[in-house]
């Protein structure tokens, strides 16, 4: 079996990735970071390749990839809010939080508006309970959240 | 008060190597390097007291002696994973002073002869990753890292990972699991890792804060160091506060500085002037306290003695408008959606746990639930492949025992004044935010 559809470049920044490592294996999630940054999933093609080139059985790799949230088996959509949903963020109007959002974007968590707008997820502590109620609005951290916030956040998206 | 870890956290640019240089940057570890064997690092290290502060506050400098010479590389692992609900310290020391870390980081290879450093950090903390990841490259050009470290023989290759979002991760063996590229599942030990840990060499794995401290000792000296903290105990930490305070945020103080100061004192007291109901003193994982054991010091050794843990650090503050069968909800589900998995008493007890408090929470709960509860919750800890199982049991099982009284009221009631209330007290948290 051969790699099918990474091109040269793609596989050339992937070996820089697992020279890195004494053990090619060790490089499986950098590079499903990478391949999620270039595609915004990881394909089940993508799983192939990525076992293909780590000498990975590909069952393996699909494994991984369900294990650790941060991979997606589908795309996200262009907003992703990931909601903190643990204890001192539902301290301080967590679930409020989490109830305006489901409101005005009209999804439950683990759900994509049929536009392809926003996704929203419901995470475990995010490590920023100092700005809690908080989420991360793609890859960036959002805090000292409120209503109004959120509302500026989605017009800004739409 | 003298801050060590924190201590270039307000500096402009504190993050790159030419503000870190202005302040003795790189001397501790040009001390070690050429006026100090590794085993004199080690006695240095041993002697100043300094406790993981990852959460189980093994002794330092101990760890490190448990690595023996062999044929076999040695690796140090960092534990930057900090997935520990209401822990956000070592985010800090990463995004406003990794220079001092990375110091930390060399004296720790030099001192158990490892030539290869993994740091691996929560894949969400990617500020911290940028910034760290930007001063190992600074660190790399100016001689700090890569051979010939300072003009010496010794040699050291730092390498970020990126983790993937799941709090097992921070468990030290599913850490090295994780590493390998497999699924963060925890090893069962023995073997430990100094003996068999990443790739089945010897392995050291540190937090991101312990490292952080290993610099100023070998500078300073572990006189000095033991004596800022508590007996067995030494140095400073950062003690993480957030809840229902007036200025949650990072505060670094001695350990064995008391619970109650950190509260009234550094962190403003209880918001709107209410009052203090419980108090988790070290993240998630450890046992809720009362408002009658704040005077408790908080070290590790002063919270084991009171059936509480110093942990992470992490202290998270509940007023009295808190409904603890709500609070105990919340941490329970964290747990049930946090297992990883492999022991049946973790995975299917830490769900079973959560759907019987929800039940009570909601009202739906019969007096047989609550009876049953305890047996539930201790029949994890102890039967499990790592200390998740133990902290469930823990932790959970503090809240039952200790406001027993509340899930009475929702069972015979089917809900309590305070859940009534709280969307309007919600309300007006959110408008006193901004
Ligand atoms: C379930 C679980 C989660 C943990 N999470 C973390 C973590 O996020 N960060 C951390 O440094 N240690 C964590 N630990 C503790 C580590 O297993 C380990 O003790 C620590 O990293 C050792 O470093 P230290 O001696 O410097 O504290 C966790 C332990 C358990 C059982
Ligand atoms: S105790 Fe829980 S988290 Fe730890 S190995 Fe067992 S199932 Fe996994
Ligand atoms: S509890 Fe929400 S960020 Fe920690």
């Amino acid at each position: 079996m051969e790699v099918i559809i990474f091109t040269e470049d793609f596989l050339l920044e992937l070996y820089k990735i697992a020279s890195r490592y004494e053990d090619r294996k060790a490089a499986l999630l950098p590079v499903l970071h990478y391949v999620q940054e270039k595609e915004g999933m990881i394909s089940l093609e993508a799983e192939k390749d990525i076992g293909e080139f780590l000498d990975i059985p590909v069952v393996h790799v699909h494994d991984v990839v369900s294990f650790y949230h941060l991979f997606h088996q589908t795309k996200k959509g262009k907003c992703h809010f990931s909601v903190c949903q643990t204890t001192s963020c539902a301290l301080l109007g967590g679930e409020d939080i989490i109830e305006h959002l489901q409101k005005r974007l009209n999804i439950k968590p683990g759900e994509t508006t049929p536009d392809g707008k926003f996704s929203l997820t419901l995470v475990e502590c995010l490590g920023a309970c100092e700005i809690a109620p908080m989420m991360q609005c793609n890859k960036e951290y959002k805090g000292l959240l409120n209503k109004k916030k959120i509302d500026e956040l989605i017009d800004q998206n739409r | 008060m003298e801050k060590i870890i924190s201590r270039h956290f307000d500096q402009e640019n504190s993050h790159r190597l030419e503000s870190y240089l202005k302040d003795s940057g790189y001397e501790g570890a040009r001390k070690a390097l050429t006026e100090m064997t590794p085993e004199q690092v080690v006695e240095e290290v041993k002697k100043s007291n300094l406790r993981g502060l990852g959460g189980a506050g093994f002794a330092t400098g101990t760890k490190w002696s448990f690595i023996k010479q062999t044929y076999k590389p040695k690796y140090l692992v960092i534990n930057g994973d900090e997935g520990e609900p209401g822990t956000f310290k070592d985010k800090y020391i990463l995004e406003q002073d990794p220079h001092a870390f990375i110091e930390g980081v060399i004296i720790t290879c030099y001192a158990f002869g490892s030539h290869k450093a993994y740091v691996y950090i929560r894949g969400e903390y990617l500020k911290s990753i940028e910034r760290l990841q930007a001063a190992i490259d600074e660190a790399y050009k100016n001689k700090f890292l890569g051979k010939e470290i300072m003009g010496t023989p010794f040699h050291l290759d730092v390498v970020v990972h990126q983790g993937a979002g799941a709090y097992i991760c921070g468990e030290e063996t599913a850490l090295l699991e994780s590493l390998e590229g497999k699924k963060g599942f925890p090893r069962l030990k023995p073997p430990f890792p100094a003996v068999s840990g990443l790739f089945g060499c010897p392995t050291v794995i540190n937090n991101v804060e312990t490292v952080t401290c290993v610099a100023p000792i070998i500078l300073k000296g572990s006189d000095w160091f033991s004596k800022l903290g508590s007996t067995k105990n030494g140095g400073n930490r950062l003690f993480c506060v957030s809840g229902h305070v007036n200025k949650p945020g990072v505060y670094e103080l001695p350990n064995g500085t008391t619970l109650r100061s950190i509260i009234y004192e550094h962190a403003g007291g209880i918001r709107g002037g209410r009052t203090l109901k419980a108090v988790i003193p070290g993240g998630i994982s450890a046992p809720i306290l009362t408002p009658d054991q704040i005077d408790v010091k908080m070290d590790f050794d002063s919270l084991k003695a009171i059936g509480s843990m110093a942990g992470s650090g992490g202290i998270i503050v509940m007023d009295d408008t808190t409904c603890m069968v709500w609070a105990a909800m919340i941490a329970s589900r964290f747990y049930a959606h946090e297992s990883c998995g492999q022991c049946s008493p973790c995975r299917e007890g830490s769900g079973w746990v959560y759907r019987n408090i929800k039940r009570i929470y909601h009202g739906e709960g019969q007096t047989h639930d609550l009876t049953h509860l305890p047996g539930i919750i201790n029949n994890i800890g102890g039967n499990t492949i790592c200390a998740f199982g133990d902290a469930v049991t823990m932790s959970i099982g503090s809240y039952v025992s200790k406001f027993r009284s509340e899930f009475e009221i929702h069972i015979k009631e089917k809900k309590c004044e305070l859940c009534m209330k709280k969307q309007g007290i919600v309300e007006s948290y959110a408008k006193i935010n901004h």
